[in-house]
């Protein structure tokens, strides 16, 4: 009776999954495997800030059109504010959002979608520019000639040019011309507007461009800069930081100059962040474009339609499930012990920041030091809360001590450690100790192996590819997931570990 | 050996009960969730036992919050010997035994001794959870250590073994006798190392036993053997069993019964998820018995027929049919 109730749920529920999910492949032609290589992207920024209470404007630098990317779609959103786009010769397109009066916290988006372009424009000349050499002090200046008229001597061009100039600030000594110029904290952003500057004192039109690197799901993405000096009738780039060509294909200028990407008026605590994406816009685009307005719609209501931010954020949520299965599998159908239910898939999360060989190694280091802070503790006979309060404390101590010492070997892996989540290894010793001292060593070695083999097995079935993209592109799938789920919530056979226990009795 | 499907199939023809079973086939169909505190916390089990008449060992006290810790030694003062348990403990996890005190020296049935201090830090940790399910705040009971019945003297290593009954909706359907080994530091729980052997059901004799998965005909520690003996009062155990079913309201229930040597059988627990390893030690499966207790459930109504009935199908030679 029960049972009957079960599979018509379980099998409903995978029929709805198979259905929608046979519709959106067979009838949309939505990409079954992930793509080696998209050449289109989703870029967002969000612009967060404080407003003062009066008028308030947002002023943005849009991504310009290049010879390598061309922006096909861009949309703002930013409820009540008025946007007007203006180009800014030698700059890029810069839009402004404003409005009356805002109060609160304003929260302004720009999204784009980028497509590599092919390399037709190669006819067009660019405007020649003028040259006006930077303003310096007596000493700035005099140290700033000399690095040019070194450069000069032995550049035949403006390209070999721009490369010495670069070449000398990155090989800058204490105390030499090239490291008074840079300044106190050189950086790479800094390196660039010298370059330029010296470009400039050498009469050679010069700027400075900012612009990302394409990363698939990055969420807080940075802007990197380079120079672009003026020969021959166009602007070409340098890259201080030498990227190989196929690193150069996700380079996306932004816009030139020094200014910063967002200039505001009218508010305080500024917070822009941008995200980049790699699309699946393209496949599902020309799907689409043959398509009625009810399936667009439904592609609007979908996942695709949520913003960028978290758009990755679901990337990482929906693959919980695959862990969780595989757990639900290993715990009732093979009979795995583990410390707590779903510390495994806990584990497994934290991986996804710091890779698996990483992960198990500071994982075990952690809670190896922190057994053997527990178990002096266990001589102190403190009382539960206060030891386990000690505990965390000790375990925040370890991993911040590991992070150290990893990033001081160069180890960067080290600095993602940071990520595990204290708590759960808390209770993880916690436990462990309990299961030491109550069954002995061999049971809490066996249930931390357990655990973390699990967790392991969790983390390989949900990086992988093919598992993030089909749950992504098709989260029907989940139905799926929890019919299985919920059927072997009625599987009372044996656990795989049982036939071992219960040999003696097959007879 | 064989695969494991061939394995499995012979299981399945023995009647053998897998975890998943037990949880999805009985203790989630019997045991209404409501019940489950009735089981779980002891002082209440003792209080529902103690008002039905069934005896249980005598309470002495109960240190319900950390200020009354300080006073266990008064309260301790009056008994020469007692056992300090969790009300919420799981498998026998934070018990102490202790066999003998003088003014701020314990001796604990494993022949260890705590000090005043010790024993104190042991109940303040009791009350703070760590040995209860699900680490819930507990409370730490005192009760009367079982003098227990030298019956089962020349096969016990310290500490006090128990008879453990599986009842199925009021029926005895597999009893076990669990003794403590070295190993198990004095207690009779299996996973800590005791042994646990076989009962006919129909006699009260003990058969082979079971140590970690094994089958075993001697006592590791005291070299005896342990079938044949006889367990004194079996009927009354029987009756105990059957009548817990009324007691707690539970389906699927695990009794722990000790057998003192002047009160006869007391209960010391019981189990709203009692383990399998009993189906080890009798070399038989529970599901053919438990199957023939739902197939006659209707005629099973009264305490006498729900004994002769497990004494007529349980008896030792196969399993039940």
């Amino acid at each position: 009776m029960k049972r009957a109730h079960l599979y018509v749920l379980s099998g409903l529920l995978a029929a709805i999954a198979a259905a929608l999910f046979l519709y959106k492949v067979l009838i949309f032609g939505f990409p079954l495997k992930p793509e080696q290589r998209t050449d289109v992207w989703r870029v967002e920024v969000q612009i967060r800030f404080e407003a003062d209470g009066g008028p308030a404007k947002a002023e943005l630098y849009l991504p310009g059109r290049t010879d390598a990317f061309t922006v096909v779609d861009q949309s703002f959103v930013s409820p009540g504010y008025g946007i007007t786009t203006e180009r800014h010769p030698g700059r890029g397109m810069r839009a402004a959002f404003s409005i009356r009066e805002a109060r609160g916290t304003q929260t302004l988006y720009y999204r784009a979608v980028v497509q590599r372009g092919r390399a037709n424009s190669a006819t067009e000349r660019d405007p020649q520019p003028e040259v006006t050499p930077p303003k310096r002090e007596d000493a700035e200046q005099a140290a700033a000639q000399a690095i040019v008229k070194a450069a000069l001597q032995q550049s035949a061009d403006a390209a070999t040019l721009a490369a010495l100039l670069v070449k000398r600030l990155n090989q800058a000594m204490p105390g030499d011309e090239a490291s008074f110029l840079l300044g106190p904290r050189p950086n790479s952003r800094r390196l660039a507007s010298v370059a330029v500057g010296l470009l400039q004192t050498a009469g050679v039109p010069a700027r400075v461009v900012n612009g990302l690197i394409l990363v698939p799901e990055r969420r807080d993405a940075q802007f990197v800069r380079w120079l672009e000096y003026y020969a021959g009738g166009r602007w070409r780039p340098h890259y201080p930081a030498e990227p190989t060509v196929e690193a150069l294909r996700y380079y996306l200028p932004w816009w030139r100059g020094r200014g910063a990407l967002v200039q505001l008026s009218g508010g305080t605590a500024l917070d822009p962040r941008v995200s980049t994406n790699r699309s699946y816009e393209l496949a599902i685009h020309t799907a689409l474009t043959q398509q009625r307005e009810l399936e667009k719609k439904l592609i609007e209501f979908s996942l695709f339609g949520l913003p960028l931010q978290v758009q990755a954020l679901f990337r990482t949520l929906l693959v919980i499930p695959a862990g969780i299965l595989l757990l639900v599998i290993l715990r009732n159908i093979v009979g795995v012990k583990t410390f707590g239910t779903f510390m495994p898939v806990l584990i497994a999360l934290s991986f996804r920041q710091t890779g698996l060989i990483w992960g198990l190694l500071f994982f075990s280091v952690v809670v190896a030091l922190g057994l053997a802070v527990r178990f002096y503790l266990e001589r102190l006979k403190l009382l539960l809360v206060p030891r386990v309060a000690a505990v965390v404390i000790v375990v925040i101590l370890i991993l911040a001590g590991l992070t150290v010492i990893s990033f001081r070997l160069g180890l960067e892996r080290g600095l993602s450690i940071g990520l595990f989540p204290i708590v759960i290894l808390t209770f993880t010793i916690e436990r462990m100790t309990l299961v030491w001292e109550e069954r002995g060593p061999r049971e809490a070695l066996q249930q931390g192996l357990g655990s973390i083999l699990v967790g392991a097995l969790c983390y390989l079935v949900m990086s992988l590819r093919t598992v993030e993209h089909l749950l992504f592109v098709f989260p029907e799938l989940l139905l799926a997931v929890l019919a299985i789920t919920l059927l072997i919530g009625r599987y009372t056979g044996y656990r795989l570990t049982e036939l071992r226990r219960f040999k003696v009795l097959a007879r | 050996m064989n695969g494991p499907f061939h394995t499995a199939e012979r299981l399945r023809r023995n009647g053998v009960m897998g975890i998943n079973q037990r949880n999805g086939d009985y203790t989630l169909i019997y045991n209404s969730r409501a019940r489950y505190p009735l089981v779980d916390d002891k002082i209440l089990t003792k209080e529902l036992a103690a008002r039905a008449g069934v005896a249980v060992p005598e309470l002495y006290g109960v240190v319900e919050i950390q200020r009354e810790v300080r006073h266990l030694p008064q309260l301790l003062e009056r008994h020469r010997d007692f056992v300090v348990k969790p009300a919420r403990g799981s498998q026998g996890d934070g018990i102490i035994v202790v066999t003998w005190h003088s003014r701020a020296l314990y001796r604990v049935a494993d022949g260890s001794t705590l000090d005043e201090e010790e024993l104190c830090f042991h109940v303040s940790n009791v009350l703070s959870g760590i040995y209860s399910l699900g680490g819930q705040i507990d409370k730490a009971l005192i009760e009367y250590r079982v003098n227990f019945d030298p019956v089962f003297e020349a096969i016990t290593y310290r500490g006090v073994p128990d008879v453990r009954i599986i009842v199925l909706l009021g029926v005895p359907v597999m009893a076990m006798v669990r003794l403590p080994t070295r190993l198990s530091g004095g207690k009779a729980n299996l996973h800590q190392g005791a042994i646990g052997t076989g009962v006919d059901m129909a006699t009260g004799k003990t058969l082979n036993a079971v140590w970690r998965s094994a089958v075993v005909t001697e006592h590791p520690d005291t070299g005896n053997p342990v079938a044949g003996i006889q367990i004194p009062k079996w009927d009354t155990l029987l009756d105990m069993a059957a009548r817990s079913y009324e007691l707690t309201g539970l389906g699927y229930q695990g009794i722990d019964i000790v057998l003192d040597r002047d009160k006869g059988p007391l209960i010391l627990e019981l189990n709203a998820r009692p383990g399998l390893a009993i189906q080890i030690a009798n070399q038989a499966g529970l599901r053919t018995r438990l199957e023939a207790v739902t197939r006659h459930r209707a005629e099973l109504t009264t305490v006498a027929d729900r004994v002769a009935f497990a004494k007529r199908r349980f008896a030792a030679t196969g399993g039940g049919e």
